[in-house]
């Protein structure tokens, strides 16, 4: 009967490993995940089969090599469904902050001898390379977002993505708005929620680290910042941060950076 | 039958370790002609894109290193630029940040011993797997561990990159309700910690002492988590900013990873050298359970290291017992710290070892220039020295099958956090 349960593989690119802990950290649940799925490939927590053909394939991280670009091509002709996971796999994650520099000069900074090491010049979402079916946002995801997710694609319903910014997470909940009550610089306003309003609640402002919401007015937000004191580029830094490749944060530090320019 | 092989033993997908790695082990007469640990994770530049950026942020930032290890490179930047400002943190600061790194090493030594280590020691491909032979050990392991993600997430929000940390303090200080919540979870786990020292003690192990130096940080008041001097078997006891001038990071062409060695030798960092270095700091409860297990420490065999791992599990559970007990909310979860411009050091014992930073602050609180050494790295030329010992004590004469299980659970031992799991070693064998 094993054969008959839907394929489940989890791969892994250029990241810190968190977001697989969304299922290693599942708790009791772990342990009746093979009850709905067969686990074929999941190297940090055993199973070792990349090559074999999957129904779900969850992937972490960003492509950053040119060996990752024919993983990924490999992944997806193997896979049904391909979901990423993460600020990375979807986004290139923090590490993409290297694209806006010269890598090959950061190689040098921080390795002898760069020669010995193949990388791409830049760190690239997922969906650079090939076609993707979903992808989970959160740096890191959630358990929540990855169950919920699985449990829709193995009934054949497709996840509803979320749109909303964090904003609506915090009126949810009550949470006195920090960046209007405390004058704290708070990415809510352009930021997706998901996380659960966790930076207001533990009372600092959002960092923005779950990418961009469906719209995002970050001009607005960035003269709201410079009226609370910071100067263009702290304000700068703000949207090229964990989420600094995702269009909208990259269109809004570009915006920055050009009004700083001219 | 004695004759010597040619063997060549590949492997490539190191499993049930965390990132990616591969072995290398090339055996011509009998006597090893190459034995490379690969580490491939592909180059992040950690360090260099953290210039530019504030304090608080450097501070978020440096979590994204390792999802399963986000606090202790939280705690060392935080320490770095505290340190650099003359600030001490106040003792429910303190206290409070031992506690949620105590969170961190009960988390990640669970993790360990339960789903990546013990599935050697009793033969199965995964925790998954041996949850069906082992249901009660299994359940005990993620128990304890969604514990520690618990009480990180207490101070945090989330166990992986929390929020909470910041220069000064924490952002918020939890409330009683949750932390008598928490507090009654430890109580409860803490004869399961105990169970757990005598369940890794139980198990059967390779006699294989070998000959090395442990390195860990001492604090003179406690058993060193967040702070302290670096000290080792052999005699080192320096301030954490001299760790430049002693241990010395090397490139080789068949890793990612920089090699670290300790006045040029290769040495040890971890749950057994912090036990080897300051086991008669345990509170003696903590003691009691140690010398109650049937493994004597110190110990030179690394295959104790899951009952290390298993002693500092029920060290941690004890000592945020002790920590939050009298819990009571301060005034003020932070103090400001001025930034101040100059070289920032800071270090602590991540669940794997110490983590070393080093950040160049300019007098606005914008970082310059980073320098990050993580304990795997410094691990590395360790591990590949044990591979070396542990393999030729077993004998060039075994099957590569044999050779390639010791070979994994060596590496495992190191609990490298290059990210993989089960049965790592494909063997490619060619004889001369």
């Amino acid at each position: 009967m094993q054969s008959e349960k839907p394929k489940l593989a989890v791969h892994k690119f250029s990241s810190c490993d968190g977001c697989q802990l969304a299922l290693l950290n599942l708790g009791e649940p772990l342990l009746q995940l093979p009850d709905l799925v067969e686990i074929v490939h999941f190297a940090e927590a055993g199973p070792n089969a990349p090559d074999t053909p999957v129904d779900i394939a969850l992937v972490e991280g960003s492509v950053s090599t040119p060996e990752d670009v024919e993983r990924i091509q490999k992944v997806r002709a193997q896979s049904k469904l391909l979901v990423t996971i993460g600020a990375c796999a979807t986004a290139g994650g923090i590490q993409a902050l290297a694209n806006f520099t010269d890598r090959q000069n950061w190689m040098h900074a921080v390795y002898p001898n760069p020669e010995w090491i193949d990388v791409l010049s830049c760190s690239e979402p997922i969906a650079r390379y090939v076609k993707i079916d979903f992808a989970i946002q959160g740096c890191p995801v959630t358990s929540k977002q990855v169950v919920s997710a699985l449990r829709d694609l193995l009934s054949g319903i497709t996840p509803r993505p979320e749109v909303q910014p964090v904003c609506m997470e915090c009126k949810r909940k009550g949470l006195v708005c920090t960046l209007v009550s405390q004058g704290t610089p708070c990415m809510g306003p352009v930021t997706l929620a998901g996380c659960g309003a966790l930076c207001p609640a533990t009372g600092r402002g959002c960092y923005g680290c779950f990418g961009p919401a469906e719209r995002v007015n970050d001009p607005a937000l960035a003269e709201r910042f410079q009226a609370l004191g910071l100067e263009r580029d702290a304000v700068e830094r703000r949207f090229r941060f964990i989420m600094n490749s995702a269009p909208a944060f990259l269109e809004a530090s570009e915006r920055l950076q050009g009004d700083s320019d001219g | 039958m004695a004759e010597h092989r040619d063997v060549h033993i590949h492997v490539p997908v190191l499993t049930r370790v965390e990132g990616e790695g591969a072995l290398e082990l090339d055996l011509v007469d009998g006597s090893i002609e190459r034995l490379n640990l690969r580490i491939f994770e592909p180059p992040r530049l950690f360090e260099k894109f953290v210039e530019g950026y504030e304090r608080n942020q450097v501070i978020d930032m440096v979590a994204r290193i390792c999802g399963i290890c986000p606090v202790a490179y939280q705690m060392s930047a935080v320490q770095a630029f505290e340190r650099l400002s003359g600030f001490t943190p106040d003792p429910w600061v303190r206290d409070m940040r031992r506690v949620m790194y105590c969170g961190e090493w009960l988390q990640s030594h669970a993790l360990h011993v339960h789903l990546l280590a013990a599935p050697d020691f009793l033969g199965f491909d995964s925790a998954i797997a041996m949850a069906g032979d082992y249901p009660e050990a299994v359940r005990r392991g993620l128990e304890l561990q969604n514990l520690g993600n618990d009480l990180i997430a207490l101070f945090g929000g989330r166990s992986v990159h929390p929020v909470g940390v910041r220069v000064g303090g924490f952002y918020r200080a939890p409330d009683v309700s949750d932390v008598s919540g928490i507090l009654q979870r430890l109580e409860q786990a803490l004869p399961k910690a105990e169970a757990l020292v005598n369940w890794t003690a139980s198990l059967a192990f390779p006699d294989d002492e070998q000959s090395f130096i442990s390195v860990a940080l001492s604090d003179p008041d406690c058993y060193a988590i967040a702070e302290g001097q670096l000290i080792s078997g052999q005699g080192l006891d320096i301030d954490i900013c001299y760790f430049e001038s002693h241990f010395k990071e090397v490139q080789s062409p068949h890793s990612t990873a920089l090699h670290a060695e300790l006045d040029g030798r290769p040495y040890l960092t971890g749950p057994l050298a912090r036990l080897n270095l300051n086991l008669h700091q345990l509170p003696a409860p903590v003691r009691r359970v140690m010398e109650g297990c049937g493994i004597h420490f110190p110990s030179h065999n690394m295959f104790h290291s899951i009952v290390a791992r298993a002693i500092e599990t029920y060290f941690a559970i004890s000592e945020a017992i002790r920590l939050l007990e009298h819990y009571q909310v301060p005034d003020q979860p932070y103090q400001e710290v001025k930034p101040v411009e100059g070289n920032a050091f800071g270090c602590t014992e991540a669940p794997r070892g110490i983590l070393w930073h080093r950040y160049d602050v300019d007098d606005q609180g914008i970082v310059r220039y980073a320098r990050i050494v993580p304990p795997t790295s410094q691990n590395q030329a360790r591990i590949e020295e044990d591979l070396s010992q542990s393999l030729q004590k077993l004998g060039f004469n075994q099957s590569d099958e044999a050779l390639r299980l010791r070979a994994e659970q060596v590496i495992r031992n190191y609990d490298p956090c290059i990210s993989c799991a089960t049965h790592f070693l494909k063997l490619k064998v060619r004889r001369g």
